[in-house]
C-alpha cells in the first residue's frame, strides 16, 4: 500500500521500482553485502596485511592459526591469510568475468537459435561441436598457440589471464546456450509474444523487451553456478601447469594444494574452501533478489 | 582358460602341501598390491613404463639381474659369464650365456636357447618399435650354441657386456607364443602382449588394461614352494597420496609404489599403524639444467642452438657457482621427499665406488658467499635490487614438470635466487608435453627454451657408461637432428669427450670409476648441472607382509616369489 | 514429427563427420607426444623409431583417412563377426582402432569400462534426480522457507567444492576413520550373489555420493528456478479460481511445464554418463572411461582419445535431438516442421 501511496506522489522509473523490490529481498541484501565485503576485502586487503603472500619462512611452516598468521602457514611457511587474500583478487576476477563471456556467448547463441528459425539448426550443431570438443587437448592447443603472444603483448600475468578466461569462457557457454534456446522456443509460441509480433515489433526490440527478460532466471541459475564452475576450473587449468605460474595463489589452486593436508591442518582447506562456497552462495542470493526484482509479476505485489 | 589355470593351481597346490609344511606355495592366500599408475601392457619390449615393467616381472624373467644391494644375480642363467670363467672372450666381443636346467615356460613346455635368440631378434626388428632397444646396442649377433647356450656377439669390444638380457627391462619371451607377433605385427597382438607366458612365480588370469590384473600362483615355477601367495590383484589407478593411505590408514592393500607425498603427510599416514613406509636409494638425480646457449625468443629458430650463441649471463662461471652455493639442498630434501631425498653435489650419486666427493661445497648453503661471488664477477644490484652487468640483468626462467613437490622445490629456490640478487620467473609444463618429443610443441624439455629447467634423471643397471655418454657435443639436441639428443645443457668440452671415448674401451671396475668421477667433476666443476637432491624410491609394505627388499636398480617386483604373509 | 526426427538423423551425418574431423585436428595440434611419458633412460634416437612405428611419420590427412576406414567400416564388420562368429572380408588382415600405449583394440577396452562408469556415474544421475526433483519443487512452493533456505545453502556448498576435495574428504570421514566403506573399487567383484551384491553397493557408496551431490545441486537449481517462473503464470490462478485441488495444480499443471527446460539439463547431461567422471573416477581408482579419457590424453594416445571423444559426440548429437523431441512432447505449442 504504501508503494503505491508513494508511487501516486511522484513517477517513478522503472530501475527504482526494481532497487526498491530487491532491497526487499533479505537473501539478496545479505548476499550483495557480503560480496561487496569480500570484493574490498580482497582490494585493499593486501594493502593493510602486509605480509607478502610469496614470503617463504620456513621455520615457521605447517603452523596453525597464531596472532601473526590468523589462518596459519603452510608447508613452506607462508601466510595464508595473504595468500586468500590474494588469491581471491585473481579467482574472484577470473569468475566473474568468465562467467560473463560464457554467459553473454550462452544468452546470444540461445536466444539467436531459438528465435530465428533459420538459425536454429547450424546454431545448435555448433553447440554439439563444443559439447563433443576434447577440452584438455583444446586447452594444450590453445595454450601453445596463443601463450607466447599474449605474454609478449601483455606481460606475462595479464597475458595469462586472458588466455585463462577466454579458454572457460569459450568452453563453458553451452549448456546456457541449449537452455535459453529451450526456453526462447516455447516462449515464442505464447500470446503476449504473438501479440507483439502483430504490431509490428522488430525482432531486437522483441528480444530485448520481451524474450530476454522472461529468460532471466534460467540465464541467473547458469550465472550462479558458472561463477563456482570458473572458480574451480581455473585451479584445475592452473594445476596442469596450463595456467598461472605455480607460486601465483588461487583459492581453487589453494584448496587443491591442501588436500592432502586435509586430516593434518584442516584449517588450511577450510579458509579457501569456506571463501568459495560463501562466494558462490552470496552470487547465488544476489541472482535470486534480481530474478524476483526483474519479474514485473512479482514486483507489483 | 582362466578356469583352467586357477585349477592348475589349485591342484599343484594341493599336490605340494604335504611336502612343505611350512610354507608351501599358495600358503599365504590373496596379495593386493597397487600401483597408482596402472599397467597398460605386459610386454616390456613395448612399454619403456615403470609400472609396465614392474607388472611384467611377476610374469616374465631375465637371464640375470641385480638385487637389492646392486650386485648382479644369475636368474635364468646358471651363472654370470665373466672374463675369468670363460663366458666372456678375451677380447671383450662376446659373451656366452648358460640357461639353468630344467627349466619350463609356465605352459609346461621346456625354455630353449632358441626362445632367447628369439627375443633378441624380436626386440632388434626395425619395424617393429621396440623399446629396450637401446640394450642391444652393438650387438652384432644372436646364436643358440646348444640347447641352453646363447652367445652374443659384438661389433666391437664392449667392456661391460651385462646388458641385454640382464635386469627386468629385458626378460625373455615365449618363441611359441610371439612367432606370429615379430616386427610391424608386434603391437596387433594383442592376447600376448596383455597374457604373456613366463617363467615367474605368476601367471597372468586377466588383464584389463589400465586397470586390474589378476594373477595366481605359476604350476610350473621351478621352486616347488613359492609363490607363498596363491594369487594376486595388481590394481591401478588415483594418485600417489591415495595409494599411500589404501596400505597404510585403510589396510585394504598390501603394497603401494613411489610415493611421492610430502613427507609430514606421509609421516602422519605411517601412524595408522597398518603399514610401513620403505625406502632406498638408487641413481636418480633431480637436478637444473643450466642453459649455456641464448634461449632468446627475439632469435627466432636459432633460439637454444649453438648457433644461436652462447647464453648471456650463464656462460659465466661465477653465476652458475653463485646460483648452486644459494640453494640449501637438506632443506629442500627435507621439505620435498624427507626420507626419500638426500642432498648431493653429483650427478652420479651411486653406486658408491663412482661417487666423488670434489664438489661437496655445495652441500652448505652459504648465501653471503654467493653475493660476494656476484660481487667480484662485476654483477651489481640495480635499482629494483636485481643485479646487472653492461645492460644484462640477471632474470632467470626456471621451468619444469607439473608436481606438487616440483613447485615446492620452484618456490624454495626462487626465494633463495631473489635473495642474492636474481629475478626468478616459475614455468611449470604438463609432463606429457615436457617429457615429450612433439616438434611442434616449444615446450619440451628438449628445446628447452628457457634459462634453467628441472626433472630427475637416472641409469638403468649399475654401470653409468651410457649415461655419462649423454653430455658429449654430438648429444647436443638441435633442429638438425630434430632435437633429438639427451644434452640438455648444450654443454661441449672436448677434453668431456675424449673421457668419453676412453671409458669405452676400459675393462677393469676401478680404473672405469675413475675415468667416471673425472667426468662427473668436469661436469660439476663447470656448472654444467646443478644437482639437487639424490632421490631414493619410496614405497609401503603392510605390517602383515614379508620377504620385501625394496631394489632400486631392477623392479620392485624382483623378489615376489619371496614374498609371504607373516601369521 | 518422424518427418523432422529422421530429416535431423540425416544431417547427423555430415555434421559428425565434420566434428570428427574437427577432433582429430586438435589432436593433432596438441603438443602431447606418446613417448613422453617413457623413461629418460630411452634415448632420443629409440624414441624417434617408436614414433615411427605407431605410423607418426604419415601425413595428417593420410592418418585421419586411415581412422575413419578402421572405425566406420572395420570395427562395425568385426562386431557383426563377432556376433555371427563368421569372418567376412578376410578378418585376419583387418586393422582396428588401435591405442597407442596399450596396443590393444580401443573398442575392446571401452567395452571393458562401461559397466563401472555405468553404475557409478548412472547411479549417481538417477540419485541425484530423485532428489533434485522434489526438493526443487517444494523449495518453490516455500519460496524462503527455512527448506528453502537450507537447500539452497547445501545445495550451494555442495556444488562448490569440487571432487578432488569432497572425493578425499569422504574417503578420510568413512574410510579411514570410520571404517564403514572401501575408497578403493574394485573392478574385478562379479555380482553372482547376495553377498557380493552387498559389497557392490558398498563400494559405489562414496563414488555415488560424492557425484550425485554436485547432480543434485545443479538440477534442484534448474528446477526450483523453473517452478518459480511457472507458479506465477496466469494458468496456475486460473487453475486455482476453478477449484482445482492443490495437489493437482501443483503436480500436473505447474511441474509438467516447469519440466521442460529441466528436461533439456538432464538430457544433455546423459553423454556425459557416458563420458565418466574424471576426477571421481580418479579419486576412488573406479578406473571408468573417464579414467580411459585422462590417460589417453596425458598420454598422447590420439587414436583413444579420438575414438572416445568421437563416441561422445555420437551420444550428445544422439541426446540433443532426444530433448528436442521431448520439448515437442512436453509443450504441445513447439511444432517441427
Amino acid at each position: 500500500m504504501t508503494d503505491a501511496a508513494k508511487a501516486a506522489e511522484k513517477p517513478r522509473s522503472q530501475w527504482a521500482d526494481v532497487w526498491a523490490q530487491f532491497r526487499s529481498h533479505r537473501g539478496a541484501m545479505i548476499g550483495m553485502g557480503f560480496f561487496v565485503f569480500i570484493c574490498l576485502l580482497v582490494i585493499f586487503g593486501p594493502m593493510l596485511w602486509d605480509i607478502a603472500p610469496n614470503k617463504i619462512d620456513i621455520r615457521a611452516k605447517n603452523q596453525g592459526p597464531s596472532l601473526a598468521h590468523p589462518f596459519g602457514t603452510d608447508q613452506l611457511g607462508r601466510d595464508t591469510f595473504a595468500q586468500v587474500l590474494a588469491g581471491g583478487r585473481v579467482s574472484l576476477l577470473v569468475g566473474v568475468t568468465a562467467m560473463a563471456i560464457s554467459l553473454f556467448l550462452g544468452t546470444l547463441v540461445g536466444v539467436l537459435a531459438g528465435y530465428f528459425k533459420r538459425l536454429d539448426s547450424p546454431l545448435m550443431r555448433l553447440t554439439d561441436l563444443f559439447l563433443a570438443l576434447p577440452i584438455l587437448p583444446l586447452l594444450l592447443v590453445i595454450i601453445m598457440l596463443f601463450r607466447d603472444p599474449l605474454r609478449a603483448a601483455f606481460g606475462p600475468e595479464k597475458g595469462i589471464f586472458i588466455l585463462v578466461v577466454f579458454v572457460i569462457g569459450i568452453t563453458s557457454w553451452m549448456h546456457t546456450a541449449r537452455i535459453v534456446r529451450g526456453d526462447v522456443l516455447s516462449l515464442k509460441e505464447q500470446e503476449f509474444v504473438l501479440a507483439a509480433r502483430s504490431i509490428g515489433t522488430p525482432p531486437h526490440r522483441m528480444i530485448l523487451r520481451h524474450i530476454l527478460p522472461n529468460v532471466l532466471s534460467p540465464i541467473m541459475v547458469s550465472a550462479t553456478l558458472g561463477i563456482a564452475t570458473a572458480i574451480i576450473t581455473e585451479s584445475a587449468i592452473s594445476f596442469l601447469g596450463l595456467g598461472f605460474p605455480s607460486d601465483f595463489p588461487t583459492w581453487g589452486r589453494l584448496l587443491s594444494d591442501s588436500t592432502n593436508f586435509m586430516s593434518l591442518h584442516p584449517e588450511r582447506v577450510i579458509w579457501p574452501g569456506l571463501a568459495i562456497s560463501l562466494t558462490v552462495l552470496a552470487v547465488n542470493y544476489i541472482g535470486d533478489g534480481l530474478r524476483d526484482a526483474l519479474d514485473p509479476r512479482i514486483r507489483g505485489r | 582358460m582362466k578356469l583352467k589355470a586357477t585349477l592348475l593351481g589349485a591342484a599343484a597346490a594341493l599336490a605340494l602341501a604335504p611336502m612343505a609344511a611350512e610354507a608351501g606355495r599358495g600358503d599365504s592366500g590373496h596379495l593386493n598390491i597397487l600401483y597408482w599408475q596402472a599397467a597398460s601392457i605386459l610386454n616390456p619390449y613395448l612399454s619403456g613404463g615403470t609400472k609396465d615393467i614392474d607388472a611384467s616381472a611377476l610374469v616374465l624373467e631375465p637371464l640375470a639381474r641385480y638385487d637389492e644391494n646392486g650386485n648382479m644375480v644369475p636368474w635364468l642363467a646358471e651363472s654370470i659369464p665373466t672374463v675369468e670363467n670363460g663366458g666372456v672372450s678375451e677380447d671383450l666381443t662376446s659373451i656366452t650365456w648358460k640357461l639353468k636346467e630344467g627349466l619350463v615356460w609356465s605352459d609346461g613346455t621346456p625354455v630353449t636357447s632358441a626362445d632367447v635368440v628369439f627375443t633378441a631378434n624380436y626386440c632388434m626388428d626395425e619395424s617393429g618399435g621396440c623399446q629396450q632397444l637401446a640394450g642391444f646396442a652393438d650387438v652384432s649377433s644372436v646364436e643358440a650354441l646348444d640347447e641352453r647356450t646363447i652367445k652374443i656377439s659384438f661389433d666391437k669390444p664392449k667392456p661391460f657386456p651385462y646388458s641385454a638380457f640382464v635386469g627386468s627391462t629385458m626378460p625373455i619371451l615365449q618363441q611359441a607364443q610371439f612367432k606370429d607377433c615379430v616386427g610391424a605385427n608386434a603391437p596387433n597382438c594383442t592376447e600376448q602382449n596383455f597374457g604373456p607366458i613366463g617363467t615367474g612365480p605368476f601367471v597372468v588370469d586377466e588383464f584389463k588394461a589400465n586397470d586390474t590384473i589378476s594373477m595366481s600362483a605359476n604350476p610350473n615355477y621351478r621352486d616347488a614352494d613359492k609363490p607363498s601367495f596363491a594369487s594376486l590383484t595388481f590394481k591401478g589407478g588415483g594418485d600417489a597420496a591415495s595409494a599411500a593411505r589404501a596400505v597404510l590408514e585403510t589396510g585394504e592393500f598390501d603394497y603401494a609404489w613411489n610415493l611421492q607425498v610430502d613427507p609430514t603427510v606421509l609421516a602422519e599416514m605411517a601412524k595408522g599403524g597398518k603399514g610401513e613406509v620403505i625406502s632406498a636409494f638408487g641413481s636418480a638425480v633431480e637436478r637444473l639444467m643450466v642453459n649455456m646457449t641464448n634461449p632468446d625468443p627475439a632469435l627466432g629458430d636459432k633460439r637454444s642452438t649453438l648457433e644461436g650463441g652462447p647464453h648471456p649471463f650463464l656462460t659465466d662461471p661465477a653465476v652458475r657457482r653463485a646460483l648452486s652455493l644459494a640453494i640449501d639442498r637438506a632443506l629442500l630434501a627435507e621439505v620435498g621427499y624427507g626420507a626419500a631425498g638426500k642432498p648431493t653435489c653429483n650427478v652420479v650419486p651411486a653406486p658408491a665406488i663412482y661417487v666423488s666427493t670434489a664438489n661437496d661445497e655445495c652441500l652448505t648453503q652459504d648465501i653471503a658467499k654467493a653475493n660476494q661471488i656476484l660481487d667480484e664477477a662485476g654483477w651489481m644490484p640495480g635499482p629494483d635490487g636485481i643485479r646487472q652487468k653492461d645492460g644484462v640483468r640477471l632474470s632467470i626462467l626456471y621451468q619444469t614438470s607439473t608436481n606438487a613437490v616440483r613447485q615446492d622445490t620452484q618456490a624454495l629456490v626462487k626465494d633463495w635466487w631473489r635473495q642474492i640478487g636474481v629475478e626468478t620467473e616459475l614455468k611449470n609444463i604438463d609432463a606429457a608435453v615436457f617429457f615429450g618429443g612433439d616438434q611442434s610443441s616449444p615446450d619440451t624439455f628438449q628445446k628447452f627454451y628457457a634459462d634453467i629447467e628441472m626433472y630427475t634423471n637416472l641409469f638403468d643397471g649399475t654401470d653409468p657408461e651410457a649415461y655419462m655418454g649423454s653430455w658429449k657435443c654430438s648429444e647436443i639436441p638441435s633442429p638438425a637432428n630434430n632435437w633429438l639428443g639427451s644434452n640438455m645443457p648444450r654443454y661441449c668440452n672436448p677434453e668431456y669427450d675424449a673421457l668419453v671415448e676412453k671409458l669405452a674401451v676400459t675393462a677393469a671396475l676401478e680404473e672405469r670409476a675413475e675415468i667416471v668421477k673425472q667426468m662427473n667433476d668436469m661436469l660439476m666443476q663447470d656448472g654444467a648441472m646443478i644437482p639437487l637432491i639424490h632421490r631414493g624410491s619410496v614405497s609401503a609394505r603392510a605390517n602383515s607382509l614379508q620377504g620385501v627388499k625394496l631394489n632400486v636398480w631392477d623392479s620392485q617386483m624382483w623378489n615376489v616369489a619371496d614374498w609371504s604373509r607373516a601369521e | 514429427m518422424l518427418n523432422y526426427t529422421i530429416r535431423r538423423l540425416l544431417f547427423a551425418i555430415p555434421v559428425l563427420l565434420f566434428i570428427s574431423f574437427i577432433i582429430f585436428l586438435i589432436l593433432d595440434l596438441a603438443p602431447s607426444d606418446p613417448t613422453g611419458n617413457l623413461p629418460l633412460t630411452i634415448p632420443p634416437e629409440v624414441r624417434e623409431k617408436i614414433r615411427q612405428s605407431l605410423g607418426l611419420g604419415e601425413p595428417m590427412y593420410w592418418r585421419y583417412l586411415m581412422w575413419c576406414k578402421q572405425f566406420f567400416i572395420n570395427e562395425p564388420l568385426n562386431i557383426w563377426d563377432q556376433w555371427m562368429g563368421t569372418c567376412s572380408f578376410n578378418c585376419e588382415d583387418r586393422l582396428r582402432v588401435i591405442s597407442y600405449v596399450t596396443r590393444s583394440p580401443v573398442v575392446d577396452l571401452i567395452v571393458e569400462r562401461l559397466p563401472q562408469t555405468l553404475w557409478v556415474v548412472g547411479m549417481s544421475y538417477v540419485v541425484g534426480i530423485l532428489i533434485a526433483i522434489p526438493v526443487g519443487v517444494i523449495s518453490a512452493y516455500r519460496q524462503y522457507s527455512i527448506f528453502d533456505q537450507a537447500g539452497t545453502f547445501v545445495s550451494m556448498v555442495g556444488y562448490s567444492v569440487p571432487p578432488f576435495f569432497s572425493g578425499v574428504l569422504v574417503i578420510v570421514i568413512f574410510s579411514v576413520q570410520l571404517g564403514w566403506f572401501p575408497s578403493i573399487y574394485d573392478t574385478t567383484l562379479k555380482v553372482t550373489d547376495w553377498a557380493s551384491f552387498k559389497m557392490q553397493l558398498r563400494q559405489m557408496v562414496l563414488p555415488v555420493m560424492v557425484l550425485a551431490l554436485q547432480t543434485t545441486a545443479q538440477i534442484s537449481r534448474f528446477m526450483r528456478a523453473s517452478m518459480l517462473d511457472n507458479l506465477n503464470m496466469d494458468y496456475v490462478r486460473t487453475a486455482r479460481a476453478k477449484g482445482m485441488k492443490e495437489r493437482t495444480v501443483l503436480l500436473v499443471h505447474v511441474l509438467r511445464n516447469s519440466l521442460i527446460p529441466v528436461v533439456t539439463v538432464i538430457a544433455l547431461a546423459v553423454p556425459s554418463i557416458f563420458g565418466g567422471a574424471i576426477i571421481t573416477e580418479q579419486v576412488f581408482k573406479v578406473n571408468g572411461i573417464g579414467q580411459l579419457l585422462i590417460i589417453g590424453i596425458q598420454g598422447g594416445d590420439a587414436p583413444l582419445v579420438q575414438t572416445l571423444t568421437f563416441i561422445f559426440a555420437v551420444l550428445i548429437v544422439l541426446f540433443n535431438l532426444i530433448a528436442d523431441i521431448l520439448y515437442g512432447i512436453l509443450d504441445p505449442r513447439i511444432r517441427y516442421d
